[in-house]
């Protein structure tokens, strides 16, 4: 009521009775509208929460089928994940997230402050080079990139897998990274230089402290990538001890005709809780959802 | 660490000026060596080479697997005359075009205006439902779906057809659906970052002239965000268009080849049929395809560009 008696005097200055009346019809009309308005947003939110509830339901389900059914809150099924290999893949997936991390955003944070602070020949190329290539998703490279494994006797290696995971991640880590560190001011910089501090340790020393959030992001971003992988390793290495999760759940929805849908909702969850963990992480070191924008390639 | 001192003259716009007055110290090379192998051991060199396979016979088994030959544009002709290549063209046009631009688009636009005008709670707890359909293992995305579509599932009994097996029936509209699900957060995200970028004041300005919700939403708000919309659509553009792993997963491309889009189509021609050559010449179409459709957003973008400048 306050809000609205505030608004009434503001705008009935300038049409003091009809508008003080035409205002108020407003605003009752603006929130029968905002109701109705909230009651669609919800159920479109509901359409997209249907499948998720699905799955949830499923895997504390002791009987689970592609109907929704009763659950028994049974842990019942994330056992039967485990003996269907869920735990060993999870790992050799978390190797992969993590191996190619560490390479992709070392080796950006490198490149970013060079091209961020040093004189680099043909910067403005670079950058748009890397830009594109940004925009260039690998899996259009398979072929490629495949037989260059063959011949470099580099399949069933999960590092060399890792490799190339990373340097999907690359390009755009490049670009985040480097504008990130240019926001960093530069005086702090040249304070270290004064005292004689060389480049590795100005880069250890004060960009990596000032520019944590970026590089969290950059990382975070590479990591939820080369979890979810697919192609990549479904390709590059065919070594049943290696497969990672993604693959481990398709295997498993192809394995036979009757697919046991309760130890792969299982599965499926505890392949997907880390990275929504990781998400809400790096929304909070960028205030906001729009954090991820780019980031997420298929 | 030598700071070369310029005249305040050359420093005037924005310090990058100031950054190239640097000398070249070799050391730099040390620095971006390590980006630079990658990239150009992983991007530049696989592009020159996929250039060049596309233009071979070679195969993952059999007699051209190691002595394979240059066929010069046996590939291309063989794409043209593949009725499966086309009609692998057109679903990826579909599927890029309808249930990635302009569903996404359009969802993610509705998304974001209700976000606008809704309860605070409604649109946190939308967001958030929403928001992790996006971040979820595209892997499990399609598990999930293809769990949710199986003849009995919840989908089936939803639209009254409890027998039907949806992905047997309607293949390519449930992957599309799957592909709305996932994407839709994407474009919310960026579509509401916009929409808050709009000054109130233009808004109010127009309120007060008597113009009405629709028509300030299509003559002011969406003119003032058309960047944004059209950076939105590329980038939805080229997450869709090399997508392998939601389609593959859920139905291999089947029934048939009537969701093979060509990333599949592509793999199940180098990896199935063994016919790397092709499948290189494949993907090489498709990242032709690719930047087709991105030159016309730039295209599009130009006068933003322009003014940025």
């Amino acid at each position: 009521m306050v809000t609205i008696a505030a608004g009434t005097q503001r705008r009935g200055r300038r049409q003091p009775e009809e508008g003080q009346a035409l205002i108020l019809a407003a605003t009752r009309r603006v929130t029968r509208q905002r109701v109705l308005l909230s009651a669609i947003h919800s159920v479109i939110g509901l359409a997209f929460l249907l499948p998720m509830l699905w799955v949830i339901d499923a895997a504390f389900s002791v009987h689970a089928s592609p109907l929704l059914t009763r659950p028994s809150f049974t842990l019942v099924n994330f056992r039967s994940a485990l003996s269907l290999g869920a735990g060993r893949a999870i790992g050799n997936s978390l190797y992969l997230a993590v191996v190619s991390t560490v390479i992709a955003t070392a080796v950006s944070v490198l490149a970013a402050y060079a091209l961020s602070r040093q004189r680099v020949p043909l910067k403005g190329t670079l950058l748009v080079g890397t830009l594109v290539l940004s925009g260039l998703p690998i899996t259009l490279l398979l072929i490629p990139i495949y037989i260059m494994y063959v011949h470099l006797n580099w399949l069933n290696s999960p590092f060399y897998t890792s490799l190339a995971l990373a340097a999907s991640s690359v390009p755009f880590a490049i670009w985040l990274l480097k504008n990130f560190i240019d926001q960093v001011p530069k005086e702090f910089e040249e304070a270290a230089a004064i005292e004689g501090s060389g480049g590795m340790r100005i880069l250890w020393r004060v960009i990596v402290p000032l520019a944590t959030p970026g590089i969290l992001v950059a990382a975070i971003i590479t990591f939820i990538n080369s979890w979810g992988a697919f192609l990549l390793p479904l390709v590059l290495d065919a070594n049943p001890a290696n497969t990672p999760a993604s693959i481990g759940i398709y295997d498993n929805i192809l394995a036979n005709s009757q697919v046991s849908y309760g130890p792969l909702a299982a599965y499926a969850i505890l392949f997907s809780v880390p990275v929504i963990v990781l998400y809400l992480i790096s929304t909070r070191w960028l205030h906001g959802g729009f954090s991820f924008a780019g980031g997420v390639k298929g | 660490m030598t700071v070369a001192t310029a005249p305040a003259g050359d420093l005037a716009p924005g310090s990058s000026r100031a950054n190239d007055r640097e000398r070249f110290k070799p050391s730099t090379l040390l620095w971006i060596s390590p980006a630079t192998a990658i990239l150009v051991g992983l991007f530049l060199v696989p592009i020159g080479y996929a250039i060049y396979l596309g233009f071979t016979n070679l195969q993952l088994l059999g007699p051209h697997a190691q002595f394979y030959n240059f066929t010069g544009l046996a590939n291309a002709d063989r794409m043209v005359h593949d009725p499966q290549f086309w009609s692998s063209v057109k679903l990826t046009l579909i599927f890029v075009i309808g249930s990635g631009i302009v569903a996404q688009t359009i969802l993610g636009m509705a998304l974001a205006l209700l976000g606008q005008r809704s309860f605070l709670t409604v649109r946190m707890s939308v967001g958030s439902i929403v928001i992790v359909a996006w971040v979820l293992p595209e892997i499990a995305c399609a598990f999930l779906w293809y769990a949710f579509s199986q003849a009995g599932g919840p989908l089936s009994h939803l639209i009254g057809k409890p027998g039907d097996d949806l992905l047997s029936t309607v293949p390519f509209l449930i992957v599309c659906v799957a592909n709305v699900w996932r994407g839709t957060a994407f474009s919310m995200l960026i579509l509401s970052a916009g929409l808050r970028g709009v000054p109130e004041e233009v808004d109010e300005a127009a309120q007060l002239e008597g113009a009405s919700y629709w028509r300030r939403l299509f003559r002011v708000t969406l003119p003032i965000i058309r960047p944004t919309i059209l950076v939105n659509m590329l980038l939805i553009t080229i997450g869709t268009i090399s997508d392998f792993t939601l389609i593959y997963a859920m139905t291999q491309g089947g029934p048939g080849t009537s969701t093979a889009i060509l990333p599949v189509f592509m793999y199940i021609e180098a990896f199935t049929y063994n016919a790397l050559g092709y499948g290189t010449a494949i993907a090489l179409a498709l990242m032709v395809i690719g930047l087709l459709i991105s030159a016309v957003y730039i295209h599009q973008l130009r006068p933003e560009l322009r003014r940025g400048q």
